[in-house]
């Protein structure tokens, strides 16, 4: 046993922190195909899948057994070290970005007290993917996809960075469990009252970052047949598919430590809370997806300029005014 | 290694030869004959500056199923059940036009009641057709939801059509000289129960989806027809409604049913995708009013004329041209007879064909996802372009 005590107990930390992430993430990916194909079935007036266990709730796992059990297909002419390095690099980034996740009051895998920071630093990586996957898969409607993704992602982060800039100065930390500890119990002692307009610039970049409709342009299918991905088959698809909806996850964390009092809130306090939220959040997602049409690529990069930004910006610019005055 | 061989690089024929503009950096991309927006297999070869379209072409024949000359080498009766192939959206528009030329050729009278019950059928079988063409628009402007609330009210009305005419989708229930089956009173009853639901129906399409932010951006000012381009590529049908040209064959060929009930042609004067779309949402709500007031009105007597041609009747010689306004357009069937129980010649004028040449002019210098939105809003059924 004396050689176990060698090993640093951080190590051993992040090391189970890492385990648990993968298999959180893992787990909801599950959970979230079967509610986006049920909450979608039921947006649409058909009961969604049915077959494969009682009320289709084996589906996912039938899924994740189709996409395996497919042959990995690179395209002639593709690149193929990039091609299948997209993917991977699409999954493992946003595993990072649960590191610094308050789920709880001491449920977080590693308080960062850049834990922001970092999360904003990681995200960006996953960009670099989507363009790696539509670059080098030697497809002109992959390449469009991906022309899109950086000029609708890189517009996106900067109003997205200016409402997370409000709550940071208001709070004064970067670190997210500082963050949710600043907020109350009940609803309105939520940073959502007090910076309503961040949380809402906020959430219109959540769902361009997460590249979810109105927003879904990088794969918008009536257009670019699947976008980046048009050429991914089998676990090469599944991999964006499991970066998508983790992908949402973190933001929708995110957005709860932020906005939403994280793991506060009437009654007892605790990783329930957080969970409710995020996926209060997540219905949303699912619902605006099935509900909207898909804006013009023109219109989308006109919201962000010319409105997102300029009232990003004032509402920042109040803010450290207001934390000035008083 | 052939092609090679041949000296050939990449690409078919269209793609050789798409005359590319004087600009080196621009892609072309090949929009079809499998892609999404072209709901079936038509081919738009574009040129693209970045998300621009500089040029469109579509490319047809990849559906060519050669029902003109099949119109040639079967009796005119063997013809009718071609005709509901033709366009699978309004299968009953074309029945009606086909059986109407050999009609005006033979100079035969249809009883009255047939008449009507035309007028019925292919009102309903409009609808159906714009509410497909609803779901699929929408799903091309990124809404997937509608086309499930679409289908369910077709479904309904494919029930409902599926007792006078025998099918559910390729109708071929006009006779020469009447129809086939004289409508039951359960179809009756089944109609009469169904236009309320339908009237309540449309004004949820219009607050849910019609007046959208989202859908109206996308297709208010996009593909701006005017009326004179209509003109020059004889656009028809609510395309042409959509540019302010309020040419309708039902009005503008006197049909006799038709003149007596009261409903209006649905026009618009914007010459957008939004005008496109507004006339077919409000002909629907036309088209409830004719059968509604049809239905009231219905005479009673027979449904096919006497002495009814058989299969193997001789068609008189000479050429006839019989028009109606099918939901996509004016549908023309030029017969020519020289007789024999074979038509000589059978000209088909497909609507679509003639609305998607104004396409290329259309969709030039818009965005690739307007180029898909004009695709749309235009309502192509490509089997009925090639015909």
């Amino acid at each position: 046993m004396t050689f176990l005590a060698a090993i640093p107990s951080e190590l051993i930390h992040i090391v189970i922190g890492m385990v648990a992430i993968m298999a959180f993430v893992g787990i909801h990916v599950l959970v979230l195909v079967y509610a986006e194909r049920k909450g979608a079935g039921h947006i649409q007036r058909r009961p969604g899948p049915f077959e494969v266990g009682p009320h289709g709730i084996l589906q996912p796992l039938a899924d994740a057994g189709k996409l395996i059990g497919k042959q990995l297909f690179t395209p002639t002419n593709a690149d193929p070290i990039l091609f299948w390095m997209a993917p991977v690099l699409a999954v493992f980034p946003v595993l990072l970005l649960f590191v610094p996740m308050p789920f709880g009051p001491v449920v977080t895998v590693q308080e960062v007290n850049l834990g922001l920071l970092l999360i904003l630093a990681f995200a960006g990586i996953g960009v670099l993917s989507t363009m790696l996957a539509g670059w080098a898969s030697n497809n002109k409607f992959g390449l469009l996809g991906a022309a899109r993704t950086v000029s609708q992602s890189v517009a996106y982060e900067i109003p997205l960075l200016l409402a997370v800039l409000c709550i940071a100065f208001q709070k004064g930390s970067l670190n997210l469990s500082t963050i949710v500890e600043g907020q109350g119990s009940w609803p309105w002692q939520w940073n959502i009252v007090t910076q309503p307009l961040a949380f809402l610039i906020f959430l219109v970049c959540a769902f361009a970052e997460t590249n979810r409709a109105p927003f879904d342009l990088p794969e918008a299918e009536s257009e670019l047949t699947a976008g980046f991905h048009t050429e991914y088959s089998g676990m090469g698809f599944g991999m964006f598919f499991m970066a998508e909806y983790a992908n949402m996850v973190v933001v929708s964390g995110v957005c709860t430590a932020l906005f939403l009092g994280g793991w506060k809130g009437p009654g007892i306090d605790g990783v329930w809370w957080f969970m409710i939220k995020v996926y209060a959040l997540l219905a949303l997602f699912i619902w605006v997806r099935w509900t909207y049409p898909r804006v013009r690529f023109d219109q989308l990069l006109n919201i962000n300029w010319k409105w997102l930004i300029p009232l990003a910006t004032l509402n920042l610019l109040g803010t450290v005014f207001l934390m000035k005055v008083f | 290694m052939h092609y090679e061989q041949l000296g050939v690089t990449e690409g078919d024929f269209y793609n050789r030869n798409f005359e590319k503009g004087a600009r080196e950096d621009t892609m072309i991309l090949n929009l079809g004959p499998q892609h999404p927006a072209t709901h079936g297999v038509l081919r738009v070869i574009v040129e693209l500056d970045g998300e621009y379209v500089i040029r469109a072409e579509p490319v047809l024949g990849y559906l060519h199923r050669m029902h003109e000359k099949m119109g040639e080498v079967k009796t005119l009766s063997q013809f009718i059940p071609n005709t509901g192939r033709i366009d699978y959206g309004h299968a009953l528009g074309w029945n009606w036009a086909f059986v109407g030329a050999v009609e005006r050729l033979a100079g035969f009278e249809v009883p009255e009641r047939a008449q009507y019950i035309r007028v019925i059928t292919t009102e309903i079988n409009r609808i159906t057709s714009h509410l497909l063409w609803w779901g699929a628009f929408t799903l091309d402007l990124g809404a997937i939801t509608p086309i499930m609330y679409a289908f369910d009210d077709r479904e309904h009305l494919l029930d409902i059509l599926q007792m006078p005419t025998g099918s559910r989708l390729t109708h071929s229930s006009f006779r020469i000289g009447g129809v086939c089956t004289d409508l039951s009173e359960k179809f009756i009853e089944t109609v009469r129960d169904f236009i309320p639901k339908m009237r309540e129906r449309l004004p949820m399409y219009r607050d849910l989806v019609t007046d959208n932010v989202i859908l109206r951006k996308r297709l208010e000012g996009v593909g701006v027809m005017d009326a004179d381009m209509c003109r020059r590529y004889g656009v028809t049908g609510p395309v042409a409604r959509g540019s302010g040209l309020a040419y309708d064959v039902r009005q503008a060929e006197h049909f006799p049913i038709y003149e007596g009930l009261d409903w209006q042609v649905a026009v618009r004067t914007e010459g957008d995708s939004m005008a496109r779309y507004l006339v077919r949402m409000d002909e629907m709500e036309q088209s409830l009013n004719i059968i509604e007031q049809a239905l009231a009105a219905l005479p009673a007597g027979p449904v096919l004329m006497k002495n009814a041609p058989k299969v193997l009747w001789k068609a008189p010689k000479g050429e006839s041209y019989f028009a109606v306004e099918g939901a996509r357009g004016k549908i023309g069937v030029h017969l020519v007879s020289n007789g024999g129980e074979f038509a000589y010649k059978v000209k088909l004028r497909s609507p679509c064909f003639s609305n998607l040449s104004a396409y290329a002019e259309a969709a030039r210098g818009t965005i690739l996802a307007d180029a898909v939105a004009i695709l749309g809003s235009l309502d192509l059924v490509i089997p009925e372009i090639d015909r």
